[in-house]
């Protein structure tokens, strides 16, 4: 029986896990990494856009705050989001970006003077305030009131991440690449590390921690039209849902992106619209401004992105033999622009689609994108139902993005939640709660029983063939489980889900090799794909409103009044086929914003009946505290220092502000 | 305009180390379809054919550099490789110099992990960041220059491409001594001329490299090697020269 004993484990190579290994090895423990691939080539690389921070630096920026990006984002998250983590998350994004320019990332800078850009199919000039010169830039993103997102051209992702990772092998952290935790080790009550195959030898170990932190990425490939890397399965929020214990939480809340490429689902960035681009249908007519024409292009994706699908089913498509698409226009930024500022979305659109965006239009259309769901965890990080379980990144429901994120807004929480979660981990390692208390029979128990899975998988008399169920779950998905979502339809989606998850426990396999086998892999990852996807469906059929990113259309209006309620879903023994659901409410009477209108989309929420006074008391304190500075009114409204590490605290500055 | 699809044949280079298995070439054949890349004919071939065939794709977008093989012999990203561009039959073997994990699956991490730690491939600074303050200016003209070379997706394109590689395991490769330029370009990083010469200043480094430019034309991202290596060597000459 192979051990390994850590301090800290740390499941995920991406920017979330490099990040929270990087805080807790500097607080003194040992770490180690795990991850599937090289950590320079985690799907954070894949970011492009950027990174949501109210430096306020720019002419555009000017007068961003925290308060307006956690207004901002509560909006966008269509209020179902936790405020008070959401107020954490905007006081540490601007240190986030700080320090990463600190480790290198070359952010894009502001130049003093005036330059042309493009706004509202207008040519435009700005001119940047010389008090802002070389300070870090930023751009229009969706749904933002300011230009907040921090850049790196349009290769954010990968400088932040190559930054990060850098980091960690200057803190000599091991990173144990192509390796892949299959089970949590546990007792009930308490994590003790995880099960872990090596995927080129095959080799199941034991690694022991006090401390396992979750940082392994969304889970969109249980969909078939999907911007995501092939790695990103979701098994780390698998194994924590097979604990029984710990909780996934808001797992219907997918966010589809609405420009992929058409039809390989490669994702062009947000930035393209923020930096002024169109989207047009077949006859060449710029649509969005006819349904939002507040926010046009740049209300928030859901919103987007319904909109072009209800347009497309308006008849309005371009018509092709794999379907319909419209055009994303970004020819007016002009080359010098994209050649620029959005290379890699050049690069992607000479190598998949053979046109140069300079002249030619792109053909899109909305794909899934972003998993707001995740394992439930408290502001700190720590998982819910089980002690030394922690999780951080997209993987992690934090809630932050509660039914709909913001573009930027999930690169910068990678690196916030790691800063968090770095400090909770190595606090926990280091009290009595932390100390390792593990038998070996334990360790054993779980090893073997996961070595009996795979066997049972190699030479057991299955006969299911686990590529046709994988294709066949992720076509459920896309088709009944995407953007426009209907009772009966969700209904087919579960009855045919719990069918293949049935069918996947009698899989059987060609190729006999213990080591690496990828035909083994997809075995066994689909089986326990098939229970987020079924997490998904089944919230989704129950969730009978339409918030952020889920929409029923038998059910088209937000209902505060019956679902302003995290959904909640355990899976308590290996035979069931269902999730068990359960419900958490969000407390209006202590939001500091109560819910409203977004600003966009429908205006049609079903109030909730705390609402009204909620919205009178916080006008009340407004007022009452006239002539005080913004943190003491806001400190008024909803404390949350006290989810402040120690290492985080202190007012951050801005240009041209007083701090005060 | 309906012409049949062609069908492709893709040779692919075999091995399985871990079980003894010697290279040897197999045939696959697959329709080509519109706009096929060699991502979707390989994952077919898998789906179909050989589900044991291993390779390595994460992105299948060009971004995070997985996908490196010989394509045809030359050195390329088989992700954005559109089967088009290409004869009827495609050769496909693993990028050498990188230990072979099995087919077409070559381990480029652990390279690149030793690379990072022998270059001390991060900002060395001795101050500790406030990171409350309003951050140091940088001239927007000097950040997009760093950027330029912190483009690389360590691929591993150019290392399969260096003749000096092949023969000199020791030596940092095109990706190594690009590595060193943007962290010189970089006033972050405090390090002087004399402390990249202690880390690339024999021919394990810039005094290794025959400028043969195998490295240049095959990366995928287009980064100035040429011209970068060509500077470093002139500033580290001038270091050895003190
Ligand atoms: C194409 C694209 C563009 C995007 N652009 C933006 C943007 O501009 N701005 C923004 O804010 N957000 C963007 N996002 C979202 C954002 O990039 C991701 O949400 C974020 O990077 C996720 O980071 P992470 O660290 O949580 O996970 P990842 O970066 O996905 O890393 C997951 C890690 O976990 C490892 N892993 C997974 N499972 C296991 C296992 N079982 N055992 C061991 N290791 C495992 C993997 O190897 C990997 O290292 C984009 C997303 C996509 C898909
Ligand atoms: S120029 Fe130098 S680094 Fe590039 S291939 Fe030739 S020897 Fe290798
Ligand atoms: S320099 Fe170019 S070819 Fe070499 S590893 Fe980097 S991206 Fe790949
Ligand atoms: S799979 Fe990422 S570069 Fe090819």
């Amino acid at each position: 029986m192979r051990i390994v004993y850590t301090d800290v484990l740390v499941v995920g190579g991406g920017l979330a896990g490099l990040r929270a290994a990087v805080g807790a090895r500097r607080r003194g423990q040992d770490v180690i990494i795990l991850s599937l691939v090289p950590p320079k080539r985690s799907h954070s690389a894949a970011a492009q856009g950027g990174m949501q921070a109210s430096l306020g630096n720019t002419f555009k920026g000017a007068g961003d705050n925290e308060d307006v990006h956690f207004e901002d984002t509560v909006r966008g998250s269509d209020w179902g989001c936790d405020q008070e983590v959401a107020r954490l998350f905007v006081h540490a994004a601007p240190q986030a970006v700080r320090e990463l320019a600190a480790w290198g990332v070359p952010w894009n800078r502001v130049k003093a003077g005036p330059r042309q850009v493009v706004m509202d199919g207008q040519h435009v000039t700005l001119t940047e305030p010389d008090a802002s010169h070389g300070l870090i830039a930023a751009r229009d993103f969706g749904g933002t009131k300011k230009w907040r997102t921090c850049y790196v051209s349009d290769g954010t992702g990968h400088a932040m991440l190559y930054a990060v990772s850098d980091q960690a092998v200057a803190e000599r952290i091991p990173v144990h690449e192509r390796t892949e935790a299959v089970a949590l080790i546990h007792d009930g009550t308490r994590c003790h590390g995880a099960i872990v195959r090596d995927l080129v030898t095959g080799e199941l170990s034991a690694y022991v921690a006090k401390a396992t932190c979750i940082a392994t990425g969304g889970f969109g490939r249980i969909y078939r039209v999907t911007s995501n890397a092939l790695i990103n399965e979701g098994i780390g929020a698998a194994i924590a849902l097979e604990t029984g214990v710990a909780t996934l939480a808001n797992m219907e809340a997918v966010q589809f992106h609405p420009t992929t490429i058409f039809p390989a689902g490669i994702l062009v960035t947000e930035g393209c619209r923020g930096d002024g681009g169109l989207l047009k249908d077949a006859s060449g007519h710029r649509f969005m401004p006819d349904y939002e024409p507040e926010k046009k292009e740049l209300a928030s994706r859901d919103v987007v992105s319904r909109r072009m699908e209800e347009h497309i089913r308006a008849g309005h498509g371009v018509k092709t033999r794999f379907g319909d698409h419209l055009w994303l226009d970004i020819t007016l930024l002009g080359a010098q622009h994209i050649n620029g500022k959005l290379r890699e979305v050049k690069e992607i659109c000479q190598h998949f689609l053979g046109i140069d965006p300079v002249k030619d239009m792109i053909p899109v259309r909305p794909a899934q994108h972003y998993s707001m769901g995740g394992i439930r965890t408290d502001a700190a990080g720590q998982a819910r139902g089980l002690a030394g379980l922690f999780a951080c990144g997209e993987a992690a429901c934090w809630d932050l993005h509660g039914f709909n994120r913001l573009g930027g807004n999930s690169v910068a929480e990678t690196v916030v939640a790691g800063m968090i979660v770095g400090e909770t981990m190595a606090d926990f390692v280091e009290s009595s709660a932390g100390e390792l208390q593990v038998s070996t029979a334990l360790v054993r128990e779980f090893l073997e029983r996961e070595q009996a899975k795979i066997d049972t998988l190699l030479h057991g008399n299955g006969t299911e063939n686990a590529s046709e169920l994988m294709r066949r779950m992720q076509d459920i998905m896309t088709e009944k489980v995407g953007i426009f979502r209907r009772g009966d339809l969700l209904q087919e989606a579960v009855d045919e889900l719990q069918a293949l998850l049935l069918r996947s426990r009698k899989i059987g396999i060609g190729t006999k090799r213990a080591g690496a086998n990828p035909e083994l892999v997809t075995a066994y990852r689909l089986q326990k794909m098939l229970k987020l996807a079924l997490c998904v469906a089944y919230g989704a059929l129950q969730r009978t409103e339409s918030r952020g990113a889920h929409f029923r259309e038998d059910h088209p209006r937000r209902d505060d009044a019956g679902w302003l309620k995290r959904t909640l879903a355990t899976w308590h023994d290996d035979f069931q086929t269902l999730p068990t659901l359960a419900y958490e409410s969000l407390d209006v009477t202590r939001m500091e914003l109560p819910p409203g209108w977004r600003g966009y989309g429908a205006k049609n929420a079903i109030e909730h009946p705390a609402t009204e006074a909620r919205v009178a008391e916080v006008a009340t304190i407004r007022s009452a505290f006239g002539h005080a500075d913004r943190y003491t009114v806001q400190q008024a409204l909803m404390p949350f220092d006290h989810l402040v590490p120690e290492a985080f605290r202190g007012r951050n500055a801005r240009p041209g502000d007083e701090t005060s | 305009m309906s012409t049949s699809p062609r069908i492709l044949t893709l040779r692919v280079l075999r091995s399985s180390p871990a079980e003894g298995e010697a290279p040897h070439w197999e045939d696959f054949r697959v329709e080509e379809a519109e706009g096929m890349t060699l991502f979707l004919a390989l994952t077919e071939v898998r789906e179909r054919l050989a589900p044991s065939l291993q390779f390595d794709f994460v992105c299948r977008a060009g971004i995070c550099g997985s996908c490196g093989m010989l394509i045809d012999g030359k050195p390329g990203l088989a992700c954005c490789a559109l089967t088009r561009d290409h004869g009827s039959t495609i050769t496909l073997a693993p990028l050498p110099v990188f230990e072979l994990i099995g087919d077409l699956s070559v381990n480029t991490g652990k390279w690149m992990r030793g690379t990072a730690e022998r270059l001390e491939t991060w900002i060395h600074s001795e101050a500790q960041p406030d990171l409350t303050a309003v951050e140091p200016r940088m001239e927007p003209e000097l950040a997009e220059a760093i950027y330029e070379l912190d483009r690389c997706i360590e691929c591993g394109c150019c290392v399969a491409g260096c003749g000096t590689l092949r023969m000199r395991e020791e030596f940092v490769g095109a990706i190594g001594l690009n590595k060193i330029a943007r962290f010189r370009l970089d006033p972050r990083d405090e390090r002087s001329d004399e402390d990249f010469y202690d880390l690339i200043g024999d021919d394990t480094g810039v005094f290794g490299c025959m400028s043969l430019l195998g490295c240049h034309d095959v990366c995928p991202k287009g980064l100035p090697l040429q011209t970068q290596i060509a500077f470093l060597r002139r500033k580290m000459v001038a270091v050895g020269l003190k």
